[in-house]
């Protein structure tokens, strides 16, 4: 194998290892969310280093291989790609963390409502976070292109969220902070989806070479 | 409008480059079969050789002044095509030289021998001696090749400035500079000609695998 192969090959290894970091910290903090669990919390906030040192890493790969290699063609898609995706893994991130932090303020106050969307909302963007890394790795179009659409659910679970929270406030809830804060933490959870989708649209440029907006 | 031959050694770039200007014909043995037009007339009908090779200048691989002084190579071209006014070959000396960028350069030095100038130097002296006959298309056979890659950067800078004026095609192995300065491209391999297109589009979004996979590095 040339060896500009054998670096590609380590930059998808760690993509696929930033992107396995990024999915574990949003089911961390969808499990403190659930499980009141401050210490746990803690450790997705500590956490977020090790997340941005991965950025950093593979920023410098991708810079080295565009100043050795010169690529062109699909070879500069795929590191140009990187480049921009990592970006989005970062502030996702940065979002579990901002969740987390959100999770030690509530400081395990009883919920002023059984939280049902927002883990449908974790769920949902640890899936396409997962599909769209896949879908790089394997160059899958059609995949990635799945993880655009899925876009709408996450989106669909957040209005359900904010929905019922204004609901809550309106009836005039007990604890109206909390329901601010369980606001945030869907909004962050949306915009994750929202990283996670332009992951996948960075995918289909890399395949395909053409930006979708 | 700079279109760029590319492709592996052996794929026909210099055949073909050579041939818009009848340099084949001096190639022993050679066969020669259809036709190339220009402004709308065909090269290899009956047509004024020498005449065309005004029309269509060529620089090579490797610098190759005469060995002769600046002035007398700039000078060379006018005066075969039967120019001797003193004025006007200093004219076309010194618009020759202003237009391949090295007039500041060597109007000093204009006397001085060609050969004692530096590959960059020579190589502009060159493309100067090309214009000196007023062409309207300058092909250039891989131009930078010899070169270091400063003398590189001010020929890429040069052939940029001279498309407003000039039809160029260049023939190079340098993927970059294809990307650098040309509009066009054009892949070639094994005589054929493969894909042809906008430089931007040849580099991104290349259409034929045997063309992506040889300016990738993967061929063969």
């Amino acid at each position: 194998m040339r060896r500009f192969d054998e670096q590609l090959t380590q930059l998808n290894d760690m993509l696929l290892e930033m992107g396995a970091m990024v999915e574990k910290t949003i089911t961390m903090a969808s499990q403190a969310l659930i499980a009141q669990d401050t210490a746990l919390a803690k450790k997705v906030i500590d956490g977020e280093d090790d997340v941005d040192r991965k950025e950093k890493d593979i920023e410098a790969l991708c810079l080295k291989l565009l100043l050795q290699q010169q690529p062109v063609a699909k070879d500069l898609r795929l590191i140009s790609a990187a480049l921009k995706m990592i970006t989005d893994m970062e502030r996702i991130g940065d979002q579990a963390a901002d969740i987390s932090e959100l999770v030690i303020m509530m400081n395990g106050a009883p919920y002023i409502k059984k939280l049902e969307h927002i883990p449908q909302m974790a769920t949902a963007t640890v899936k396409m976070v997962t599909d769209s890394i896949d879908a790089y790795v394997r160059k899958d179009l059609e995949l990635a292109q799945s993880v655009v659409e899925y876009d709408d659910v996450v989106d669909d679970l957040f209005d359900k969220v904010k929905f019922d929270l204004i609901e809550l406030i309106r009836a005039g809830t007990s604890n109206s902070e909390q329901a601010i804060d369980l606001l945030m933490v869907a909004k962050y959870f949306e915009r994750i989806g929202d990283h996670a989708c332009n992951i996948a649209q960075w995918v289909v440029f890399s395949i395909t070479g053409k930006q979708t907006s | 409008m700079i279109t760029a031959f590319i492709g592996p050694s052996g794929c026909g770039k210099s055949t073909l480059i050579k041939s818009l200007n009848r340099m084949n014909d001096l190639v022993e043995g050679c066969k020669i079969t259809g036709d190339i037009m220009l402004d709308g007339e065909n090269i290899y009908g009956n047509i004024d050789v020498n005449a065309l090779r005004k029309r269509v200048g060529m620089v090579f691989q490797k610098p190759n002044p005469f060995p002769m002084s600046v002035y007398d190579n700039i000078a060379y071209g006018p005066r075969t095509h039967g120019i001797k006014s003193k004025f006007k070959l200093n004219e076309i000396v010194e618009k020759s030289l202003r237009d391949a960028a090295i007039w500041d350069e060597l109007k000093d030095r204009l006397k001085k021998s060609a050969l004692s100038l530096s590959g960059g130097q020579q190589q502009r002296l060159c493309i100067a001696r090309a214009l000196s006959v007023n062409p309207d298309v300058l092909l250039m056979d891989e131009p930078t090749s010899a070169l270091d890659p400063i003398s590189t950067s001010k020929i890429e800078e040069l052939v940029i400035k001279l498309k407003r004026d000039y039809t160029i095609v260049i023939v190079t192995h340098n993927m970059q500079q294809a990307t650098r300065i040309s509009d066009r491209t054009a892949f070639f391999l094994l005589g054929d000609l493969i894909e042809y297109g906008d430089t931007e589009q040849i580099f991104s979004i290349p259409q034929d695998k045997r063309c992506e996979d040889y300016i990738t590095g993967r061929f063969g």
